[in-house]
């Protein structure tokens, strides 16, 4: 194992997509002993678990904003990062149910069109252009913006990784962060598992352990951990191109060709990320109705990752206002690896110049004792 | 060459190459290879790889961690799980 730097200008506490970029963007901007320290293997947390999806179709300025620029970058990720990472532009569809539907996704179309996402309301002749096997009967409608997508997980977070290591970043895995140590109401040091190390900047970019890091600095990070189910199936070439949803149900296939889905299940927060066979129900029966011709396709695997949300469903941003040199990347909602390319961005230019080309002070984690909050009706799966 | 993952053509030396770039750990090199995640399972790759892994990192089999396992342990149909009555629209 790795000896641990006894020192460093930034510790990042989180090996996932956020934790990852962040990392990979200090190093570009010029800050050199940059540390990643990650509690078991890179991407073990929500990233390396997640549905795959980027999309820009949100309801509110901020994500719409965010999710914009995301999708800059991820257009220019592989060929940045020098690697492939299975970026596709196929597509959010977005099936529409009924009037009422219709009605509110018009009005969310208008928002995204306001701020320049290309999204727009298509007929149903035209979803089945896009994705011919779907059952004309279950929808009216459908929301499209072509310029939504999706990546593969795994290849991302190796991409940031190598990417990364390239610039000087160093990762520790299976190594727990302990305790953080603030003296003046600023940060000392860091204790882990395998040694301490001094610096006056750590990234609290922990995914579902965001709340017991926040903790140990005396800062109450309020996001809930909430269990979401997923599965995926035996390999196809090409054929589900969008990423199709309806109501609480999504699905696509991923850059391996596996068909991956889930469906919203009712859950109380913490719960261990054990699999429930009631959701392999659910999620079928669903699945079926939308797309008849997928009910001879196989399982393969069936697991469980957490959203970890706030009560506004938007992430938390920023800088500490109690604490100097404590920031905060967390709090996604089930949007953590689709913002991951801009986060990195942003949290990097806030640490390094003082702002960020995107202002995110409506995220930071201040809103909530203010009782500022922004809220998101989109949230899937 | 010599496949190890019939699955997803994967080779001894791509397994090598992977863990000399880092992925020293059965959960990261799966991820980076992807093996163990198609039709079989594992069941013909994962002890495979576990070996290599254990050679190349001089250790016994013993000190290495098998990857998670995920149900259903073999492939399913989605009909059969669509099979039930009594369905109610969710969300």
């Amino acid at each position: 194992m790795k000896i641990l730097k006894k020192k460093a200008n930034v510790v990042i506490i989180g090996g996932g997509i956020s934790g990852l970029s962040i990392a990979y963007n200090l190093a570009k901007l010029g800050m050199e002993d940059v540390i990643v320290v990650e509690k078991r293997y890179l991407g073990s947390g929500s990233t390396g678990k997640c549905g795959t999806g980027i999309r820009q179709q949100f309801t509110t300025k901020e994500h719409i904003v965010l999710m914009k620029e995301s999708v800059k970058l991820w257009e220019k990720l592989s060929e940045e990062l020098g690697h492939d990472i299975g970026y596709k532009q196929t597509g959010y569809l977005w099936l529409i149910r009924n009037e009422e539907e219709l009605s509110m996704f018009k009005e969310n179309v208008k928002i995204q069109n306001e701020y320049g996402v290309p999204s727009r309301i298509i007929s149903v002749e035209e979803a089945l252009e896009i994705v011919p096997q779907l059952n004309p009967d279950v929808f009216i409608a459908a929301a499209f913006c072509h310029k939504d997508g999706k990546a593969s997980p795994f290849k991302t977070i190796n991409a940031y990784y190598e990417a990364g290591k390239k610039l000087g970043v160093e990762y520790y895995t299976y190594t727990e962060v302990k305790g953080i140590i603030v003296e003046n109401e600023k940060i000392k040091r860091v204790i882990t598992s395998r040694g301490n190390i001094e610096t006056k900047k750590v990234v609290n970019a922990a995914g579902a352990g965001a709340r017991k890091v926040g903790e140990m600095v005396g800062i109450k990070i309020p996001v809930e951990n909430i269990r979401h189910h997923i599965m995926v199936t035996e390999p196809f070439q090409e054929f589900i191109k969008p990423m199709v949803i309806r109501g609480k149900l999504y699905f696509t296939q991923t850059d391996r060709g596996g068909i991956i889905g889930g469906i919203d299940m009712p859950e109380t927060p913490s719960q261990p990320l054990k699999s429930r066979l009631d959701f392999l129900e659910v999620f079928a029966r669903n699945l079926v109705k939308v797309m008849p011709i997928l009910k001879n396709v196989n399982i393969l695997r069936q697991w469980a990752g957490y959203y970890v949300t706030t009560k506004d469903n938007h992430p938390i941003l920023g800088e500490s206002e109690k604490i100097e040199g404590f920031y905060l990347a967390t709090g996604y909602s089930g949007h953590g690896f689709m913002m991951g390319p801009v986060i990195g961005k942003l949290i990097a230019e806030l640490i390094v110049y003082g702002k960020s080309s995107i202002p995110i002070d409506a995220l930071k984690l201040e809103r909530f004792e203010r009782g500022e909050l922004i809220y998101e009706r989109a949230v899937i799966g | 060459m010599k496949i190890v993952c019939r699955c997803e053509d994967i080779t001894y030396e791509d397994v090598v190459e992977a863990i000399r770039k880092g992925y020293t750990d059965m959960e990261s090199l799966k991820r980076k290879l992807n093996f163990g995640m198609g039709p079989c399972r594992g069941r013909i790759c994962i002890p495979l790889i576990m070996r290599i892994l254990a050679k190349e990192l001089g250790k016994k089999i013993e000190e290495i961690e098998y990857p998670s396992e995920r149900p259903p342990l073999t492939p399913l149909p989605i009909g059969i799980f669509a099979a039930g009555e009594d369905f109610e629209e969710e969300g």
